[in-house]
């Protein structure tokens, strides 16, 4: 099927799904905001009225705002799986591949990557961060991470980058359409469950978004 | 001197090399193209900073055209 000219042509193979845009990115982060204060509230209440009821069941009124505090966190820290480092190929291959994504982007973004393993990029929705199996987009105080990869394991760290960088830069929508969201919720949130090593490449984001 | 590269396991490969002057080389590359094109690539270049276009045809005058693989949700 030959699809429209601009369209990443992945996007045919998720032809169900509405093309993903502002305002459905902003919907769908309510959503997972609505998820989450559904998941949490519940567990508070049980804890406070059991706590009120009988005092002595105070270890179980712990035990359920243990689960209303655990629960956002295993969202987030699914989110930041998306941009944990991935296994490596060889060494050649990694420096040569590494030369093609530094002729792709800046000095700023090239300096983030090379400290952080992301490369930032600036959208239209937001600003990116691409990782090898997955980006984060960061709009203001809210990021949404996006698990989406390239049928080639074995490529090397930068070639994945690369690849998921060309096509957002073809087309952001198609590649937010494509890519599965995995989660949406507050940066600070996020933040703590991204590998330290990595975190500087939020405050870019961050940056480039105040821009 | 424009390039075609393919990004694979090696990092990437320099599949053809050419100047729009010389025809024998351009056609050696339109060939290595729609070679790779047929085995799923996708062909793209750089439209300015930030953006990327996917091409069907060798653009002749593009200093690098790269060729990737598609992309899925994980």
């Amino acid at each position: 099927m030959e699809g429209a000219a601009g369209v990443l042509p992945e996007t045919a193979a998720v032809h169900w799904r509405p093309r993903a845009d502002a305002r459905r990115l902003r919907r769908r982060g309510n959503l997972w905001t609505l998820t989450t204060v559904a998941h949490v509230v519940p567990f508070v209440a049980a804890g406070v009225v059991l706590f009120l009821v009988q005092p002595l069941a105070v270890a179980v009124s712990l035990a359920s705002f243990a689960h209303a505090w655990v629960i956002p966190e295993l969202y987030a820290a699914r989110g930041a799986n998306v941009v944990r480092p991935r296994a490596r190929a060889g060494a050649a291959a990694e420096h040569t591949a590494l030369g093609l994504l530094g002729d792709l982007v800046g000095h700023e973004a090239r300096a983030v990557h090379a400290g952080t393993g992301l490369v930032p990029e600036r959208g239209r929705l937001g600003v990116w961060l691409v990782g090898e199996a997955g980006a984060l987009l960061v709009c203001g105080r809210r990021v949404h991470c996006f698990c989406v990869r390239v049928d080639d394991p074995n490529l090397p760290s930068a070639d994945r980058i690369a690849h998921l960088l060309l096509a957002l830069r073809a087309d952001e929508e198609g590649f937010a359409t494509v890519a599965n969201l995995s989660f949406s919720g507050a940066r600070w949130r996020l933040r703590r469950r991204m590998p330290r090593s990595m975190r500087p490449a939020m405050a870019a984001a961050v940056a480039l978004d105040r821009v | 001197m424009s390039r075609l590269v393919r990004m694979d396991r090696t990092g990437h490969t320099t599949l053809a090399e050419w100047r729009a002057e010389d025809p024998e080389a351009v056609e050696a590359a339109v060939e290595a193209f729609r070679a790779e094109l047929d085995r799923g690539y996708f062909a793209m270049v750089s439209t300015g900073e930030g953006h990327a276009e996917q091409v069907k045809e060798l653009p002749v005058d593009a200093d690098l055209v790269i060729l990737r693989l598609p992309i899925s949700g994980g």
